[in-house]
C-alpha cells in the first residue's frame, strides 16, 4: 500500500522509506514560526533547555503581527522580549514592524515555504502553506522551543481524507467558498488528527490565493494540516518568491485514504458560517435577513491582493452604509504597497472603508475594530466563536471578499452578485 | 500516577477562545492567564475550582488556536486532568508537552455530571466515579508520551536525554 502526500513527505524528513498512520517520529524540520503571543512562551521553555543557540539561524522565523504595532504596555513588553530573543540568536528571518505582515501572508511571500518542506508553527494557521505543497501545522510554544533547540519535532503519521475537485467556479465564488462549503459537509472535527489532501483538475481554476485561503481553514475542520498537489500554478509562485531548493512530492496512486470527496467547483454558491461555529454554514440564498454593524476585510485567510482587489471592484464608485464600519487590513507590507499602486486603497478609502497597516488586530479581538455587546460583523476571518472579535454576546458571520464587501454597502448580509455584476 | 477531584462538565467544542480569551494573551504570565480561565463560557469556574478538580466535556475539546495559554491556565488554575471524548489536536500536543494529564474517554463522558468525584489512575488507565460508582476504562498513553508526561513535559525531557 502506498503513502499520502503528507506520509511521505513526514517520511522523507525522518529518513524512513515507509511509515504508516498512527506511528510515532521524530522529524527534521525546515522551519520552525513563531508570533508574538506564542514565543515569548517559547522563549522561556527554550532557556529551560540550557542550550545558548538555536539549531539554525535561517531555519527560523519570528513574525510579531497579534498585538502590533504594539496595542498596550504589556503587548510592548511582550514584543521587546521576542525582538531581543531574535537579536541576542541572530534570528535572520525576524520581521519588525515595518517590514513584517501577517505571519501566513508573510512567510510564503518572502519564499520561506516550498513544496516537500516541513513546517511547524506556533500558530494554528500554520496549515496555510499546504497551498504550496508543503506539510505544515500548528504546534504550541513548547514545541517551538523544543523545535528551535533541536530542529526536530515528533509527529503521530496522520492518516488522511481525499478532496477531488472538477468543474469551474462560478460567479463570485472563490476559495472561502469552497473552504466554507468543505466545513459545513465535515464539521469542524470531520478531518480530526487528519490530513486533507487536494487535488483534481478544478485545481486550474484556483489561484494561489484561493489555495492558501483554503489550507488556511483547515484547522477549522480539525485537521493536521491541508495539503495541495503540485502544479504549475505553484510552481510559478514558488519561481517568483523563493530560491530555496524544493522537493515535489506527490500522492501514490495506492495511498490509502479514510474518505474521498468529488466536489464539483460549479455547484459552490457563495457561504456563510453563522456564529458560533465555522460549520454553522448556509448558502448565500439561505441567509435571510442578517444586519451588521461592522465589516473585515482581510487576515491570514483573505488578505492577499486576490482578496483586495475582489472588495475594490465591488466597493469601487459605491459607499459603505452609513452606520457601518468597513475595516480593511491588508496582509503584508507589499500587499499594501500593491494595492496603493493599483488605487485600491484609494477606491477603498473613497467608498468610506478604514485601511489598516497589517496586523492580526480584530481577527482575534486584539485591537484595531473590537466588537460591542450584541454587535454583529461579516468577516472574512476563519473564526466566528463566542468572543472572538470582543463581547461574548457580539456575532460573527465568516464570509468571502465579496459578500463581505456586498453586505458593508447594504448593511445586511447580502449576495455580491446583487451589487455587482459578476466578473466571471 | 494518581488525581482525585470533583467534575466541572461542559459539552462539544470549546475552544481556545473561551478557555483563555485573546484579550488577555498580551501576557504570558501563567497565573494571570489562570485567573481568566473559562471565563467566557463559565464565571464561576475560577471561583470555585479546587486542586485537584476535573475538567470533562464532549467532542473536540480545546479547537482553535495554538495558544498553549490554554492548557497552561487549566493546570495552573489547579486542575488534574481533563477528560473528553475527543481533543483538538493541536491542544491534546500542547497538553502533553507542559505535563497537563488528559484522556479520551468518551463513555466516562457521558456517565458523569457536573459536581462527581472522580479518582483516576492514569497507569491503569482506570476512571472511577465515586459519587456514582461506576468506572470506566480509557486508552493508555503510547510510551513516547508517557515518557514525556512523566519528565513533566517535553522540555525537560529533552533535557534529560541529551
Ligand atoms: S489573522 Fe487571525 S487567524 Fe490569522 S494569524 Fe492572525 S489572529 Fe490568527
Amino acid at each position: 500500500m502506498g503513502m499520502t502526500m503528507s506520509q511521505k513527505i513526514l517520511a522523507a524528513h525522518t529518513g524512513l522509506d515507509k511509515v504508516v498512520p498512527g506511528q510515532l517520529i521524530e522529524a527534521d524540520l525546515d522551519l520552525v514560526l513563531g508570533n508574538d503571543v506564542t514565543t515569548p512562551v517559547a522563549i522561556k521553555e527554550f532557556e529551560k533547555t540550557g542550550k545558548s543557540e538555536v539549531f539554525d539561524k535561517k531555519k527560523v522565523a519570528i513574525v510579531p503581527d497579534h498585538f502590533t504595532p504594539n496595542k498596550d504596555i504589556k503587548a510592548a513588553e511582550q514584543c521587546k522580549m521576542v525582538r531581543l530573543f531574535a537579536r541576542d540568536k541572530e534570528i535572520e528571518n525576524y520581521f519588525e514592524v515595518g517590514e513584517m505582515g501577517i505571519e501566513h501572508c508573510l512567510i510564503p511571500e518572502k519564499g520561506l515555504a516550498v513544496p516537500g518542506d516541513l513546517i511547524i508553527g506556533a500558530d494554528s494557521h500554520t496549515c496555510t502553506y499546504g497551498a504550496l505543497g508543503a506539510f505544515s501545522t500548528g504546534v504550541g510554544s513548547t514545541d517551538m522551543a523544543a523545535g528551535m533547540a533541536t530542529g526536530k519535532c515528533w509527529f503521530k503519521v496522520p492518516s488522511a481524507i481525499k478532496f477531488v475537485l472538477k468543474g469551474k467556479p462560478t460567479g463570485w465564488v472563490s476559495g472561502k467558498d469552497v473552504i466554507l462549503h468543505i466545513i459545513g459537509m465535515i464539521g469542524v472535527d470531520g478531518a480530526l488528527y487528519k490530513s486533507m489532501e487536494v487535488m483534481g483538475d478544478g485545481l486550474k481554476y484556483l489561484t494561489m490565493d484561493d489555495r492558501f485561503t483554503i489550507a488556511n481553514m483547515a484547522i477549522e475542520a480539525g485537521a493536521k494540516n491541508g495539503i495541495f498537489v503540485v502544479d504549475d500554478i505553484t510552481l510559478e509562485y514558488v519561481k517568483e518568491h523563493s530560491v530555496k531548493d524544493f522537493k515535489v512530492f506527490e500522492p501514490d496512486s495506492d495511498a490509502e485514504y479514510d474518505e474521498v470527496y468529488e466536489i464539483d467547483l460549479g455547484t459552490i454558491k457563495p457561504t456563510v458560517a453563522f456564529p458560533h461555529l465555522p460549520e454553522n454554514t448556509r448558502t448565500i440564498d439561505e441567509v435571510g435577513d442578517v444586519e451588521i454593524d461592522q465589516v473585515v476585510i482581510g487576515s491570514c485567510t483573505n488578505g492577499r491582493m486576490g482578496d483586495l482587489r475582489v472588495a475594490a471592484e465591488i466597493l469601487r464608485g459605491k459607499k459603505v452604509k452609513k452606520g457601518v464600519r468597513c475595516i480593511v487590513f491588508p496582509g503584508t507590507q507589499n500587499i499594501y504597497l500593491q494595492a496603493l499602486r493599483e488605487g485600491i486603497i484609494s477606491d477603498l478609502v473613497e467608498a468610506g472603508a478604514v485601511v489598516s497597516t497589517p496586523t492580526c488586530g480584530p481577527c482575534l479581538g486584539g485591537h484595531m475594530g473590537i466588537l460591542a455587546k450584541g454587535e454583529r460583523a461579516v468577516s472574512t476571518t476563519n473564526r466566528n466563536f463566542v468572543g472572538r472579535m470582543g463581547h461574548p454576546e457580539s456575532e460573527v458571520y465568516l464570509a468571502s471578499p465579496a459578500v463581505a464587501a456586498a453586505s458593508a454597502i447594504t448593511g445586511k448580509i447580502t449576495d455580491p452578485a446583487s451589487v455587482s455584476s459578476a466578473r466571471k | 500516577m494518581k488525581a482525585k477531584g470533583r467534575v466541572f462538565k461542559y459539552g462539544d467544542n470549546i475552544d481556545t477562545d473561551v478557555i483563555i480569551p485573546a484579550r488577555y494573551l498580551n501576557t504570558s504570565e501563567p497565573k494571570e492567564l489562570a485567573s481568566h480561565c473559562m471565563e467566557d463560557i463559565d464565571k464561576e469556574f475560577v471561583k470555585k475550582v479546587n486542586p485537584g478538580d476535573i475538567i470533562v466535556a464532549g467532542k473536540n475539546f480545546g479547537c482553535g488556536s495554538s495558544r498553549e495559554h490554554a492548557p497552561l491556565s487549566i493546570k495552573t488554575a489547579g486542575v488534574s486532568c481533563v477528560i473528553a471524548s475527543t481533543f483538538a489536536r493541536i491542544f491534546y500536543r500542547n497538553a502533553i508537552n507542559i505535563g497537563l494529564p488528559i484522556l479520551e474517554c468518551d463513555a466516562a463522558v457521558q456517565g458523569t455530571e457536573a459536581g462527581d468525584e472522580i479518582e483516576i489512575d492514569f497507569n491503569a488507565g482506570i476512571i472511577k466515579n465515586l459519587t456514582k460508582g461506576t468506572a470506566f476504562k480509557s486508552q493508555p498513553f503510547p510510551e513516547f508520551m508517557k515518557k514525556i508526561m512523566a519528565a513533566d513535559g517535553l522540555i525537560n525531557y529533552i533535557k534529560a536525554k541529551s
